[in-house]
């Protein structure tokens, strides 16, 4: 084990990946010169030249597409979208593209393409540089969608994120570039996409939540136990491919459930977990189960309204209370 | 400020019969792929009537010249990519004409295993790229190939077509862009059939197609896309400059489509006027156009025009015939595909039973 930071589990990530296959590249807004806009790319222009290390125009559509058409052609290109904000701007080359070439070509054409990049809200930078993407990407069949919470996470689904020979929108925690956390040593350290962890045991009520929020959820948890309540921490660490196993045995454990996520209720990732679980646990479940999501307002920038804005530990205590009906 | 030019007047009229440099076999050939071309959309237009090919369909007579002179210039290790109206192009990079058609009509069969069909024929063998429905989004695509080439320091190029409505997306402006800063081997060729849909172009853009390249730096050509043997010359030689490292050119194919935008459009109404319809098909059909040269020039004459027309509608007819005994995809492919492979966690959550033998 090394400590190291979430940024640093990227990097190393990045630079493993790509010392392994040569059609591994990275393109984007600022990743070479400048290393990166949350210097995730530090040093990799030294390392593998601007062939493989890519400074774009600001130009997203354009530059996704260019990615999914080298995909196409045979290499495994890593798209880093400044942030996923932008990425909106790509979605008809994620959506209408990577996510079907392989369907309507009649499986022939390949589409093994990572974008990343950061994700969800960070601290007062207002509404449109403040919004959780995910319910975009993961509602297309073909993408698969992954949100590593720790740095461990980081490297070990971001590796398996590369090597995936399928589309993959890899989210990353603005706020959790600084985060330092201990990541195995071993080079070929892979996690597979579609395996949840459990990142606190528990047995009164489940907390499911995906990314950021894993650490808002872990918070919540050490709230309730002051209070006697001992809460379960699953983090689906990928929404597709779903380890709807997990999910089941804690809710079948618990009885109750709260799913926390930072983006919109409306056909959130929660909305799905809940139908999921109401359809497939329904006899386990002691209470219906709640969501705590961003308020359905764009993101303010005034400090107070922010706060009031984010799904908080305090909200996430209180839904707990509620499914446990105290 | 890139150069514009048009094909030049010694090309136009040098000897060899008319033939303007092209080989007599090579003419004949262009001559026979246009028959086939015409021959199997006309088949196609009889399949939709009766029910065969649903969706849309979009037909490419008239504009034959521009799929052959086109891509009959290229190698066999060329990508090709283009939109919806490419059921032509797709036989020209040498599919077989009873995939195409089996696509078309959804059968097992079709070159996309019928899952693509009309708008989305794919080869990868052949390097057809497709087949794509949403306007100008193919042009990044096509650069990302022109990327992979260079990546691996390939001696390809990509031709990627593309309306000229699509000269007005974004997307094409993003990938002319990037592929003149990085030199892409990209041949970008816009068939100017002078309509995006039922839009004339001049009612959407204060500029003329070839003028949308100059800000990017990319050398633009003008080419007579009715005339095969002049596009046949032209893409030949851009093909060659390309390979050598030249980067990427750009192409306002003149063209003009007989038929309706899709199925469901009238040949002319609303839009264009039924007389400049006849005058283009009276004037300017590339097949009659190559013909004349051909049996003027002595290089054909009526009895063989005449088997080379009856081999086509032939090829057409087998295409349909095939198409139509294929089976339809097994049930077991609706989750075929989606991905490349099934692994750990749930993939799909519609909460079906997916079909016995499916992934």
């Amino acid at each position: 084990m090394a400590e190291m930071t979430y940024r640093e589990a990227l990097n190393q990530a990045l630079r493993e990946e790509m010392e392994r296959d040569p059609d591994v590249f990275l393109m984007g807004e600022e990743v070479a010169e400048y290393d990166g806009a949350y210097k995730v790319s530090k040093g990799l222009l030294d390392a593998f030249g601007d062939r493989r290390v890519v400074d774009s125009p600001i130009a997203e559509l354009g530059f996704a597409g260019l990615g999914v058409g080298a995909a196409m052609a045979g290499l495994k290109p890593v798209i880093e979208f400044m942030t996923f904000n932008f990425s909106i701007l790509a979605l008809d080359q994620v959506i209408n593209h990577a996510a079907k070439i392989r369907y309507m070509s009649g499986g022939q054409i390949p589409c093994p393409i990572v974008f990343r990049g950061p994700n969800g809200a960070a601290l007062q930078l207002s509404a449109q540089h403040s919004q959780a993407c995910e319910t975009y990407y993961v509602h297309a069949p073909g993408v698969k969608v992954v949100t590593p919470a720790t740095p461990a996470d980081a490297k070990g689904l971001l590796k398996a994120a590369i090597r995936d020979p399928d589309p993959v929108a890899f989210m990353e925690g603005e706020l959790l570039y600084n985060m330092k956390g201990d990541v195995p040593d071993d080079d070929d350290f892979v996690i597979p996409l579609g395996v949840a962890d459990v990142k606190q045991e528990g047995d009164d009520v489940t907390i499911l939540t995906h990314g950021k929020t894993v650490h808002v959820a872990l918070q919540a948890a050490r709230k309730l136990e002051k209070d006697g309540v001992s809460a379960e921490v699953v983090d689906l660490r990928t929404i597709r491919p779903l380890d709807v196993e997990t999910i089941l045995a804690s809710v079948r454990k618990t009885n109750r459930a709260v799913y926390l996520e930072e983006g919109w209720s409306f056909a959130g990732v929660g909305a799905q977990i809940v139908s999921l679980v109401q359809e497939e646990a329904f006899d386990w479940l002691d209470a219906p189960v709640v969501r705590v999501t961003q308020a359905d307002v764009p993101m303010p920038y005034a400090k107070n309204l922010e706060q009031l804005a984010k799904p908080s530990a305090e909200r996430v205590v209180a839904a707990c209370n509620r499914v446990l009906y105290r | 400020m890139a150069e514009t030019k048009t094909v030049d007047d010694e090309t136009r009229t040098d000897g060899a019969g008319g033939l303007r440099g092209v080989d007599p076999d090579t003419a004949l050939r262009l001559m026979r792929e246009m028959l086939l071309y015409r021959r199997f959309e006309e088949k196609a237009e009889e399949a939709y009537a009766i029910g065969k090919i649903g969706g849309f369909c979009h037909l490419h007579i008239g504009q034959e010249a521009a799929a052959a002179g086109s891509i009959l210039a290229l190698d066999e290790g060329d990508y090709v990519i283009s939109a919806y109206r490419e059921h032509t192009q797709a036989l020209a990079k040498g599919i077989d004409a009873g995939a195409v058609m089996a696509e078309l009509f959804g059968r097992a069969t079709g070159c996309s295993k019928g899952k693509g069909g009309s708008m989305h024929l794919f080869d990868y063998e052949r390097r057809f790229m497709g087949g794509h429905g949403i306007v100008g989004a193919q042009v990044p695509l096509a650069s990302g190939m022109g990327w992979k080439i260079r990546y691996r320091d390939e001696d390809h190029v990509v031709v990627c077509f593309m309306g000229d409505a699509a000269v007005n997306q974004g997307a094409f402006h993003e990938a002319l862009n990037m592929s003149a800063v990085w030199n892409l081997p990209v041949i970008y060729v816009v068939e100017n059939n002078e309509y995006g849909m039922g839009t004339a172009f001049s009612r959407v853009s204060r500029t003329e197609i070839h003028e949308k390249a100059c800000s990017y730096g990319i050398p633009t050509s003008i080419v007579d896309g009715q005339d095969v043997l002049e596009t046949f010359v032209a893409f030949r030689d851009l093909a060659a400059g390309v390979r050598g490292g030249g980067g990427p050119r750009f192409v306002d194919l003149r063209t003009y489509r007989f038929k309706g935008h899709s199925m469901s459009d009238p040949v002319s109404g609303t839009y264009r006027s039924k007389e400049e319809v006849e005058g283009k098909v009276k004037n300017a059909d590339p097949i009659a156009t190559l013909r004349d040269v051909l049996l003027e020039g002595g290089h054909l004459d009526q009895e063989s025009l005449e088997a080379m027309d009856s081999e086509a509608r032939t090829t057409a007819q087998e295409a349909f015939d095939f198409a139509d005994e294929s089976p339809f995809p097994d049930p077991s492919e609706l989750y075929a595909d989606v991905y490349a492979e099934l692994g750990d966690g749930r993939m799909f959550f519609d909460g079906r039973e997916r079909p016995e033998g499916s992934v």
